[in-house]
């Protein structure tokens, strides 16, 4: 049996190989923050169920897997081209969670606007990646996190200086290339944007073939004072692609950031999104489709911290769970005490389209202020009769009817996306990848469907 | 060929019998009323010729030109032509009014073996119809029926009538709580689209909508069977005297 303390010895090994590889390029202070995290890693190791935040997800096959790290890979454009990317102009690809420069298209960029590898920047100015890496992430609460910290090598940098405007979206293609082997890959991300800045980033991550591997991704996102920053997440990984991710959002005063998740495929998906409006006055929106299908796991871990007064934050979720798969939504509101005037919502909303799709559903709020609104709820249900009747009471056959009911519902989150043509990217992936419901027709107990609301 | 035959309809919901007995001939061209108190059975009539499949017929026919209704699911009765409006529109986020009226047009076209319509050509063709039912473009991009008032609603089934040009239009109660301004604008949607070809039957519980759709005929729906038919002058005997004269049992209570 593998229990949470063995797990992580083997990874000494490899944090040592890692240090061998990058003490002549890398940094000291970086050098001691992985050590720390390392430390923080071997200390807690993996998270099991018992853990109250890994309670529907269980990480033992991650921890019990030897992986390796993934080395550089060739892989040419060619191979690249189905996943779409190259539409956009700005364009970064990471192989295994490292930085191509011959795949990467990045074109001419506003003065002052840096896009590129954190392993480069870490090497030309790195006291402007000091000042933020590793500034938000919490080690302490999260193992994977840690384990990312620790082996921190490469990822994207971006950084907006003050009143720029980014019109380009940034598109960052992470590909995993499965080896003989089980591989993984850490990659590092830092997004600072400033004042008054205005960016789009996009990450996806994707699998070149099949086999197992394990993504585990950091981003740390810093929008300063009124900046305005769009974010995107896909995650369409192999069949056996474990991929785990934890975005970290910093909020100035009235900054205003979204981020939108889009969950495809991964035999375990793990996404963490943790903003904290720090700043008065700021705005997330914290917006999510997952699909899951198969005996794919989904597991989708918020914590929105309010930590300033007149906040506003905004959660969406929507789920649609087909075969044997497993979603979970665990959605955590923090309203610190001095945090007045909150106003946090959050929904989740889920459809089980197989008798045997099964969904966790957990709202919990912490609220420390007296001055605040927060609303949650959440719904799990399946096709809805009468819509369907009045679908095809108009004509459309059963099978079509079905189609743009799911469709509808996977729309609830594409509309709130407003670059158009990311919205029409990541609609055209959802439509390729929704399911033909195995729905058996047989209503589950008439109290499949539930519903809470709650005003605290 | 009648456009509509009901021989003998009897049909149950969840084991209850609710209609017993209907005979009903539709001709193209004509428009029928079906008026009754509630629980008379109604709407359940409606729902059995929309192919709803919770109701259950145990005996009886109906042909759809010749054809047998009940061997056809809901979206086969549509693209033959059968259309009903729902006394309750359904709601359905995430999908635009454009969306889904396109969608259900260009079913039915490929049900006939006709050209799909594009976005483009589809446009001006369902502003126009808004257009007839006073509805704001507004509504063209916005969710089917969501947040829509009850008078939006039901004036947005008559814009989908008229959208796909049915044979045979089913108002299942659409003037149940209309106010009168939203009831003469459904009214005058409805009377646009009479012509010799269409026929219409009106499920109504209230004289009111007969003023402004003036039908051929009036049947009285009482506990499952028509009891009394004629023309548009047994609605205004109806209005003045109430339901209780055409049921006998009910009568005697009085």
């Amino acid at each position: 049996m593998i229990t949470a303390t063995q797990a992580p010895e083997k990874y000494l090994e490899i944090f040592d190989q890692l240090n061998k590889r990058t003490s002549a390029v890398q940094p000291l202070w970086l050098q001691s923050l992985r050590e720390d995290a390392f430390a923080r890693f071997s200390e807690t190791g993996f998270p099991t169920t018992h853990d109250e935040d890994w309670r529907f997800t269980n990480v033992g096959a991650v921890a019990s897997t030897p992986f390796e790290l993934a080395g550089h890979d060739a892989v040419s454009r060619e191979q690249l081209e189905p996943f779409g990317a190259s539409q956009f102009d700005c364009c970064l690809v990471f192989v295994n969670g490292l930085f191509s420069q011959e795949l990467s298209a990045v074109p001419v960029l506003p003065k002052g606007l840096t896009v590129g590898s954190l392993a480069a920047q870490l090497k030309n100015d790195p006291a402007s990646v000091e000042q933020h890496l590793g500034q938000y992430l919490n080690t302490q609460r999260d193992a994977f996190a840690a384990l990312n910290t620790s082996l921190i090598e490469d990822g994207v940098y971006v950084y907006v200086p003050r009143g720029v405007v980014v019109e380009t979206p940034i598109y960052v293609l992470y590909v995993t290339v499965p080896g003989a082997a089980p591989t993984m890959n850490h990659p590092r991300n830092l997004i600072v944007v400033h004042e008054n800045s205005q960016v789009t980033v996009v990450e996806d991550y994707v699998s070149l073939g099949e086999g197992i591997t394990f993504s585990n991704a950091v981003t740390e996102l810093v929008a300063g004072d009124n900046a305005n920053v769009s974010h995107y997440m896909i995650v369409r990984e192999g069949e056996q692609a474990y991929n785990f991710s934890t975005l970290r959002i910093q909020q100035g005063r009235h900054a205003n950031v979204a981020t939108h998740s889009l969950l495809l495929s991964g035999a375990l998906v793990r996404n963490n999104v943790h903003p904290v409006l720090a700043g008065e006055g700021s705005e997330c929106l914290i917006n999510g489709l997952f699909m899951a299908n198969g005996r794919q796991h989904m597991d989708n871990y918020m914590l929105v911290e309010h930590a300033s007064p007149h906040c506003n934050s905004r959660q969406f979720y929507n789920g649609i769970l087909n075969g044997q798969s497993h979603g979970v939504f665990h959605g955590r509101i923090i309203v610190h005490k001095d945090a007045q005037k909150t106003d946090a919502k959050q929904t989740n909303r889920n459809l089980l389209l197989s008798d045997d799709a099964q969904i966790d559903t957990k709202p919990q709020l912490e609220i420390y202020a007296d001055d605040v609104k927060c609303t949650h709820g959440a719904t799990i249900g399946q096709f809805d009769d009468n819509a369907l009747f009045y679908l095809r009471s108009r004509g459309l056959a059963e099978a079509a009817a079905r189609h743009v009911l799911l469709l509808a519902f996977a729309n609830e989150c594409l509309d709130r996306m407003n670059s158009p043509q990311i919205r029409e990217h990541l609609e055209k992936l959802v439509v390729s990848g929704m399911p033909e419901a195995s729905y058996s027709g047989v209503r589950l107990a008439e109290g499949a469907e539930r519903n809470w609301e709650e005003v605290g | 060929m009648s456009l509509l035959e009901i021989k003998n309809l009897h049909a149950s919901v969840n084991g209850n019998e609710i209609l017993k007995g209907i005979d009903l001939t539709v001709n193209p061209g004509e428009v029928h009323s079906i008026m009754g108190p509630n629980g008379s059975g109604k709407s359940t009539l409606a729902q059995v010729l929309a192919r709803r499949e919770s109701y259950e017929v145990t005996a009886g026919s109906i042909t759809f030109e010749g054809k047998d209704l009940l061997e056809m699911k809901p979206e086969d009765a549509a693209c033959e032509g059968l259309f009903m409006a729902f006394q309750y529109p359904v709601e359905i986020p995430g999908i635009s009014n454009a969306y889904f009226l396109r969608a259900a047009l260009n079913a039915v076209l490929k049900y006939r073996g006709q050209d799909e319509m594009d976005a483009i050509d589809f446009l001006p063709l369902l502003k126009e119809k808004m257009r007839m039912l006073e509805m704001d473009e507004r509504f063209l991009n916005r969710p089917v029926n969501e947040g829509f008032s009850g008078g939006e609603k039901k004036r947005n089934e008559i814009v989908q009538m008229a959208v796909l040009e049915p044979k045979l239009a089913v108002l299942d109660e659409t003037d149940s709580g209309l106010d009168i301004d939203a009831l003469k604008i459904v009214a005058k949607g409805v009377n646009a689209m009479r012509n010799k070809n269409r026929a219409m039957v009106l499920v109504t519980h209230y004289q009111r909508l007969l003023d402004y759709i003036v039908p051929d005929f009036v049947h009285v729906l009482v506990n499952g069977r028509i009891v009394k038919s004629g023309g548009p002058e047994l609605a205004l005997e109806l209005e003045e005297k109430g339901y209780s004269w055409t049921e006998p049992e009910l009568a005697g209570k009085r």
